[in-house]
This record gives structure tokens, C-alpha cells and sequence, in this order.
């Protein structure tokens, strides 16, 4: 059990309170939960202005090839991930996936290549692990650099581009997973056009010292308000993004979770370098031959919000359980109840008509396709 | 006579009948609700047995029968448009009344000055 002595504080840590945020444990940090707006107008707020997130909480890790080519290091990565990141161009950011021998999920993490470096951004959950994980593959070719104090900050709806642009213009001309340096108030800072929500915006790196000035900069445009985590999952939850430890966890394999398409066709089977990765027997043969189960999209019938643990059945009555629920809840933008979860390969299909059991009744959902709320990165 | 329970309920006392709401500072705490699940008429009830589910965006919280007795009637309107207990959760936001198994049980609860110091 967290308590709030042992918690850890991200650099913003004061301007959470100073904005009234309703503060929890989470991942070992002291976070916003949400401000004075309260979830649902900030998650509105975030779809249709522009929202600042504290996202300092997870693990930046900068990985140099000790040969001075980034290549090699990426080369070096490709041992602990199945996406391909020797083909990742300079000024360009990947979805990435650490796996384990089982073919199961470790961690989801961003990778981006810096010209001569790899720059990670994982799950704080997960940040030490990762480290360990990264330093026990690399370590021989590569010098691991963890940058665990640094802040982290997420500026994301259709207003981030111009709040941003007014600090640094060539925000602008970015696209959906480019990274670059740019310089806010004459602070060098690493962008990239990305984010977890669905939306069009940035995450931007900071220096520890510099974090608070800066989010105060943004939060002084009209655009921006501050959002807390609570409108974070709701954001990504509809934006159909998987939640590490509750959508993915070391027992479910890409192939089950949805999460083809971050495994390039170069590390399949048949590829130039396929395989290679932690479970590559495995996860490459439910590409050959299917998984069992799948990550679906769920869509309740009713207005009752169906939540993460929730078990599903075939029927409204009898049978046996035939898979969970991960997320679910309210999703303002939708307009009502979404969800995800896990169900057999058979009832995957849109359109199929499952049941959740909640309070001992078992409610009607529909497997939906996802996202719930189209995306509008800028491509 | 307007009395109040620790599980930040209210209850309006007419004769052998409570009408039963949260507080503000109940409302407020749970943010804006998107679902309420209210207890079928006729329903017979235990003190502290689960009379209703609330729901926000975030979580779902249970709603707890203040004191014994009988559901005689249930507020449809905060069903279809919950964000009602939001905007008026001591008025058009009422969850139900409840027919008191004991009229003189509702002296154990405390008033509102008691409930004020309680909630700081």
C-alpha cells in the first residue's frame, strides 16, 4: 500500500497542488487524479481545446551504440523487441514491445531514433525492470543512460499544435511520430508529435529544473488546461490503447492483444531478420496459425458502465466464463459506456453479442471495432 | 427533520417516511456521475444494506440504506439524467423514499451541524 511519505514526486509535483489536484499513488508517484474541472469536462476539454498531462512519472532511457553508429544499438534493441528499429529513420518514433520467453507482454514502450542515439520512453511501472532488461541485453555494445528525473509533459488536443508553435513554430511542421529538439523559452527541449489519448499533440522532454517553468508557460495559453489521469485512461480508453497491467501483462502475447501491426513484416517469419525476440516461437507461430483469444473492443448495450475485472459469458444465462474485461468505463466523448477485453478467437468478430456479469447481472455488450472515438493525429 | 449518516447521506423525515439523498460534499467528491442504479419499489432494506449504485467516469460507489424499512418510491429522473445529483443533489437529485420499519430510529442520526463538523 502506498503511503503518501514513501511516494515519489515528479517536478511538477507543487504546481499539482498549487492547482488544487486531487492527488493518489500511482506507480510509485504522487499524481493528479484529476483538477477542479473534474474528469469529464477535462477529458472533454482535452478532445476539444487543448490539455497538459504530467507524464514525468514514466522512464526516459537513452541508449549510444559504443561503435558511435545508431545502428548498432538499434541492431543491439532488436534482441529484447520484436518491432523493427534498425529500419527507424532519424527524427522518427515507433510503438515498441518488450516480450518474454512465454511470447507474453513485459512492458509497451516508445522508441525514437536521435540521429546517434535511441531515446525509450516506458511505463513507470515498469521503468526499472526495462532498465535491468535493457543493461542485461546491451550492455557489452551500448551505453544505457536513464534519465528517470527528467520531466515529462504531454500537451495533447487540436489546440497543442498552435499553443506549441507559439513557443517553438517548427512544432508545426511536425508530423504524427516525428522527434526533434526544439527550444521553448530558451530551454532545449525533445518533442515529439505523439501522445496517448487519440488526439493530435506533443510529448515534450525537459530538463528537471525546467519542467515547472515551462508547464506554467503552456497552461498560461487560454487553450490549455491541466489534466489529471483520471481523463488520461478515460482519453485512451476510447482512443482504444492498452493500458499496460490491465490490456497487456506478461501472460498476453501481441498476436492475442490486437498488436500485429507494431511487429513489422522484416521480424516475421520470412523477414530479413526475423524473429530473434524474447518468445519469437511463439508470438510468430499465432501469426502463422492464430491465438485463441483476442483483445476486442466491447460495447455495452445499456447505460451501466462495465468495468475492468468484469467476466464474460456467450449467454445471458449458464454457461461457462469465457473471458475478462481490462478497461472499461464512461467514455465522455462517446457519449457513453466502452470497454475492452480479452474473448475467444470464435466471438471476436464486430457485431457479436457477449455478456458481462456486473452486480450478478449479466449485461449485453456488443464486440466493437476500435477505436470508439476516431483519432485525429496529423499525419 | 433533516438528518445525515457517516456514508454522507441525507434523509428528509415526514411522519414514518425518508426521502434519501447524498450530501453535496458527497456529490462533489464523486464527480460527475454518469450512472445511477436505483432499488426496486417495494424493495425491503437492512440499515447499511446496498440500496443503490452511483457511477462516474472513474468508479462505481455504493449507496447504502440509511435505516430499515421499505422503498415506496424511486426517483426515475436522476436514472435518465444523473448528473442531476450533481447540480441539485439535496433536491431534484433525491435517490428514494423509504418507509421507516421505526420512526424513532432516525434519532440516532446525526443532524447537520454534527454531519458539518464530521465533514470538516
Amino acid at each position: 500500500m502506498d503511503t503518501t511519505a514513501d511516494l515519489l514526486k515528479t517536478p511538477l509535483h507543487s504546481l499539482h497542488l498549487e492547482l488544487g489536484a486531487r492527488m493518489a499513488g500511482f506507480a510509485g508517484y504522487d499524481m493528479p487524479i484529476q483538477y477542479k474541472m473534474g474528469v469529464m469536462q477535462e477529458h472533454l476539454h482535452t478532445r476539444a481545446n487543448a490539455g497538459l498531462f504530467d507524464v514525468s512519472h514514466m522512464g526516459q532511457i537513452l541508449i549510444r551504440a559504443k561503435s558511435g553508429d545508431v545502428r548498432d544499438a538499434a541492431l543491439a534493441l532488436e534482441a529484447v523487441t520484436p518491432v523493427d528499429v534498425a529500419d527507424l529513420k532519424p527524427g522518427r518514433q515507433r510503438y515498441g514491445l518488450f516480450t518474454n520467453d512465454k511470447g507474453g507482454l513485459e512492458d509497451d514502450f516508445m522508441v525514437a531514433n536521435r540521429g546517434d542515439h535511441l531515446y525509450l520512453v516506458v511505463n513507470a511501472a515498469c521503468k526499472h525492470d526495462d532498465l535491468a532488461r535493457i543493461e542485461a541485453a546491451l550492455s557489452d555494445t551500448c551505453e544505457i543512460e536513464a534519465q528517470f528525473d527528467r520531466g515529462l509533459i504531454a500537451l495533447q488536443g487540436p489546440a497543442a499544435e498552435g499553443v506549441l508553435s507559439s513557443y517553438a513554430p517548427k512544432a508545426e511542421d511536425m508530423l504524427f511520430m516525428d522527434v526533434t529538439e526544439l527550444e521553448i523559452a530558451g530551454v532545449p527541449v525533445v518533442v515529439s508529435r505523439s501522445g496517448y489519448t487519440g488526439e493530435d499533440g506533443y510529448e515534450i522532454s525537459i530538463p528537471a529544473e525546467e519542467t515547472d517553468r515551462i508547464a506554467r508557460l503552456l497552461l498560461s495559453d487560454d487553450h490549455v488546461a491541466p489534466i489529471g489521469l483520471g481523463a488520461r485512461d478515460s482519453l485512451r480508453l476510447e482512443a482504444g490503447l492498452c493500458l499496460y497491467g490491465n490490456d497487456i501483462d506478461e501472460a498476453t502475447t501481441p498476436v492475442e492483444a490486437n498488436l500485429k501491426w507494431a511487429i513489422q513484416k522484416v521480424r516475421r517469419n520470412g523477414g530479413a531478420r526475423e524473429g530473434g525476440f524474447p518468445g519469437a516461437d511463439i508470438i510468430l507461430s499465432q501469426f502463422d496459425n492464430g491465438a485463441s483469444r483476442l483483445r476486442v473492443g466491447l460495447q455495452p448495450a445499456g447505460k451501466a458502465p462495465v468495468r475492468a475485472g468484469a467476466v464474460l459469458f456467450a449467454q445471458e444465462t449458464g454457461g461457462e466464463a469465457i473471458g475478462t474485461v481490462t478497461s472499461g468505463g464512461f467514455g465522455p466523448s462517446a457519449g457513453g459506456p466502452v470497454a475492452m477485453g480479452y474473448v475467444p478467437a470464435a466471438q471476436a468478430a464486430p457485431g457479436t453479442t457477449i455478456f458481462a456479469e456486473v452486480r450478478g447481472k449479466r449485461l449485453e455488450l456488443a464486440v466493437a471495432s476500435l477505436p470508439f472515438v476516431p483519432s485525429t493525429y496529423k499525419r | 427533520m433533516l438528518k445525515f449518516t457517516e456514508d454522507h447521506e441525507w434523509l428528509k423525515i415526514e411522519g414514518d417516511v425518508a426521502t434519501v439523498g447524498i450530501t453535496e460534499h458527497a456529490a462533489e467528491q464523486l464527480g460527475d456521475l454518469v450512472f445511477v442504479e436505483l432499488p426496486e419499489v417495494g424493495a425491503k432494506l437492512d440499515k447499511g444494506g446496498e440500496a443503490s449504485t452511483v457511477e462516474s467516469v472513474k468508479a462505481a460507489s455504493d449507496v447504502y440504506c440509511p435505516l430499515a424499512g421499505e422503498i415506496t418510491e424511486v426517483n426515475q429522473a436522476i436514472a435518465d439524467d444523473p448528473s442531476l445529483v450533481n447540480s441539485d443533489p439535496t433536491g431534484a437529485g433525491w435517490f428514494f423514499k423509504l418507509k421507516l420499519d421505526d420512526a424513532g430510529s432516525a434519532d440516532e442520526l446525526m443532524d447537520e451541524a454534527a454531519y458539518k463538523s464530521m465533514i470538516g
